[in-house]
């Protein structure tokens, strides 16, 4: 303990709610404006040039930055403890806008094994095409990021939870082997969400949240949101796009001109410009509406979880759980430092009498939602191998942790009782029809 | 660029301009624990509209090679030693907090030198409290939250930048986190042993005062009194800005900058 003592500043939830926005100094409204408009009309021509050369702060035109996003940005880099973030389309968008301004063709990345499917399909089929390549690697297993890496490696990345298995990211051992190797650690925070876990406190430089999940909270949008920690000393490595001049911006050297927002003012002045993939302003309101109660929200996800990972993991039909909130989980331990106010509210488990068994199970459930997504307010569930990770071939498959029976789970904010007592029904079905 | 002063790597940015003779030059000079950066936005206005920038950083700081300097004399004779470097004989001189005095003690020591003064975030004397700078010659972190949440208006605490996208809050620690060991104390020391009656020379080029009316750090009446010292002064007060007015209030800033430097 420091005897010296910082002062107080503004609590988490206080900040979900405000962070990034006063009341309209116009209109005096104290909701978060939709500002639905292209473009944004300059004061003078002196001003307008000014604009376009960073030497003013304002919009220009909402692809590049927008006033109802630039709320949710500021927002969410208050949450997570960086420097500022970028709104992006999707999830999806977000990861490639972090590793577009990384990465040129020919460079490298070390990413976990145990992905989104989506995730896995940009970096094992997609980035190829363009010459940037990815070595996949167990996430629990730090040394073997430690070899993958090579001298055109510009990037580590993982999820703060892996899919389907759950493995906790251990961030701040990932995040030395990336400093180590002069290269920054990007986390898929999905999962966790700020409340959870705070990844950049833990040693990573970038994190990427699908606002499509708990952020937004209602399954109403899709969104991506890219945050920088500003802790990553780009002039430390080989890093062309952040220390070299750039000629599609007179000569501006980001890494010198920028301190520490010089990646994230790179990924807007080239990325957001450039591939467009920027969120619409409706969605920044609706994930701002979300974030203004994402902690309570978090917190009963989380303590629903509990209680159905507790009546799954009793039950004779139930084969395994995984969730890290059980002893038996291999990262137990870890995440009790890692993600100390619980694990997230998705997971998997498998049931006895393999894929008719999961099939039975699913279509029986009445308050669960078959379909593909996570991080609803309502409950939803998923057979992964048949949905989000059917282009795995069977030993990619195994690799990853993704078994026949297995089926996943997304816990929403209902009672959880009638959670326990729908899935309670669907797995007397699966008695009485599969016998397993 | 990267020039060399005292025989030690100083680095600047010229605002992404480059330098000619026939040209005018600004000098920048940051606050303490920060560096060049803060001054992104004024320095790429002034390059494009024609002057020769240099927001160099201060030895220690961001990528000048240290070690930092104590006292504010040392680093205005330090500024004066790295415009001769640099080509400028004249500039027009910013400079915010700690660099405000140092701003000053150039135009009070080498007269010649500033054609135009402008002050931000300024009071002379400029106390540091104890609780500071003990925390900051240990370095430790309640320091870098000191003086990181006293530097923003409770307002700006929440956020609202007008940089899209960018937390001022998170910008602020990250700037301060970065400099070495031992920096951020030997710059508080230099802001708090500054005496303004050892620069008694009198400052007759136009200046300005940019002060904020929630700043904290250096409190606005603190700054009015400053005027006193200079001949042919005017204060821009920022109503709600804080003492972190570059990124608080990026665009009144550069628009009183632009009053006193064109
Ligand atoms: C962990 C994770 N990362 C990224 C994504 C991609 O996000 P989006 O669907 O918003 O593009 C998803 C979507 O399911 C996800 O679960």
């Amino acid at each position: 303990m420091s005897k010296h003592k910082s002062p107080r500043t503004t609590g988490f939830d206080t900040l979900a709610l405000h962070a990034g926005q006063a009341p309209d100094p116009v209109t005096r409204a104290r909701a978060t404006p939709i500002y639905q408009s292209a473009s944004f009309v300059f004061p003078d021509s002196d001003f307008a040039a000014g604009l376009f050369n960073i030497e003013r702060a304002g919009h220009v035109y909402s692809r590049l930055s927008n006033p109802t996003n630039a709320v949710l940005e500021e927002r969410i880099a208050a949450l997570d403890g960086g420097v500022g973030a970028i709104a992006t389309a999707s999830g999806q968008a977000a990861m490639h806008l972090a590793v577009a301004t990384i990465c040129s063709a020919g460079d490298h990345i070390v990413a976990s094994r145990s992905l989104y499917g989506g995730t896995h399909n940009l970096l094992e089929y997609t980035l190829p095409r363009f010459g940037i390549e990815t070595t996949f690697v167990d996430p629990r297993d730090a040394d073997a990021y430690a070899a993958a890496v090579r001298p055109e490696t510009k990037l580590l990345f993982g999820e703060i939870l892996g899919n389907p298995g759950l493995e906790v990211l251990n961030v701040p051992l990932i995040s030395a082997v990336a400093h180590n190797a002069r290269v920054p650690l990007l986390v898929d925070a999905t999962f966790a969400t700020p409340y959870l876990c705070r990844p950049i406190a833990l040693g990573a430089d970038l994190v990427l949240h699908s606002a499509t999940k708990f952020l937004s909270g209602h399954g109403v949008v899709i969104g991506g949101l890219l945050v920088d920690g500003g802790t990553f000393d780009w002039a430390r490595g080989d890093f062309p796009t952040i220390n070299e001049t750039y000629s599609g911006f007179h000569n501006l050297v980001f890494g010198e001109e920028f301190g520490p927002q010089a990646f994230i003012t790179r990924a807007r002045k080239e990325g957001i410009r450039d591939f467009g993939a920027c969120m619409a302003p409706m969605t920044a309101f609706q994930v701002l509406q979300g974030l203004e109660t994402l902690p309570i929200r978090m917190a009963r996800h989380v303590a629903n979880t509990e209680r159905v990972v507790e009546f799954l993991a009793a039950h004779p039909l139930v084969e395994s759980v995984s969730h890290p909130s059980l002893p038996e989980h291999p990262d137990h331990e870890l995440s009790k430092e890692i993600l100390p106010r619980g694990s997230g509210a998705v997971f998997g488990f498998t049931v006895r009498g393999g894929r008719p068994a999961g099939r039975t199970l699913i279509e029986s459930l009445r308050i669960f939602s078959h379909l593909a997504n996570v991080g609803d307010a309502k409950s939803l569930v998923i057979h992964p191998a048949s949905t989000t990770h059917h282009r795995m071939d069977a030993q990619a498959l195994a690799a990853a942790g993704i078994g026949e029976g297995l089926i996943r789970l997304s816990i929403g904010l209902e009672d959880p009782d009638d959670l326990i007592d729908d899935l309670r029904g669907a797995l007397r079905r699966v008695e009485k029809t599969v016998r397993p | 660029m990267k020039f060399q002063v005292d025989g030690r790597t100083v680095f600047a940015s010229t605002g992404t301009g480059r330098h000619r003779a026939d040209k005018p030059a600004a000098v920048f000079i940051h606050g303490a624990g920060m560096d060049h950066s803060v001054w992104v936005m004024p320095a790429r206005y002034f390059a494009r509209t024609g002057l020769n920038v240099l927001a160099a950083d201060l030895p220690g700081h961001g990528r000048s090679a240290g070690p930092a300097m104590d006292s504010v004399r040392e680093l205005a004779d330090w500024v004066v030693r790295a415009m001769d470097a640099a080509g400028l004989e004249t500039a027009a001189v910013a400079g915010h907090s700690m660099g405000a005095l140092i701003a000053f003690a150039v135009a009070s020591l080498h007269p010649g030198r500033c054609r135009a003064l402008a002050l931000l975030g300024v009071s002379a004397p400029m106390p540091v409290t104890g609780a500071l700078l003990n925390a900051a010659e240990e370095n430790d972190h309640a320091a870098i939250d000191m003086a990181n949440t006293w530097s923003h208006s409770p307002a700006a605490r929440l956020g609202a930048n007008e940089n899209p996208g960018m937390w001022m809050m998170g910008t602020g620690q990250r700037l301060l986190e970065t400099a070495g060991p031992g920096v951020f104390h030997a710059d508080l020391s230099a802001c708090n042993g500054f005496d303004p009656d050892e620069f008694d020379g009198p400052v007759s080029c136009p200046s300005l005062l940019i002060l904020g009316d929630a700043d904290q750090m250096t409190p606005a009446r603190a700054g009015l009194r400053v005027q006193q010292r200079l001949d042919r002064a005017r204060t821009v007060q920022l109503p709600g800005c804080g003492h972190s007015m570059l990124s608080e209030q990026p665009n009144a800033v550069l628009d009183a900058l632009i009053s006193i430097f064109v």
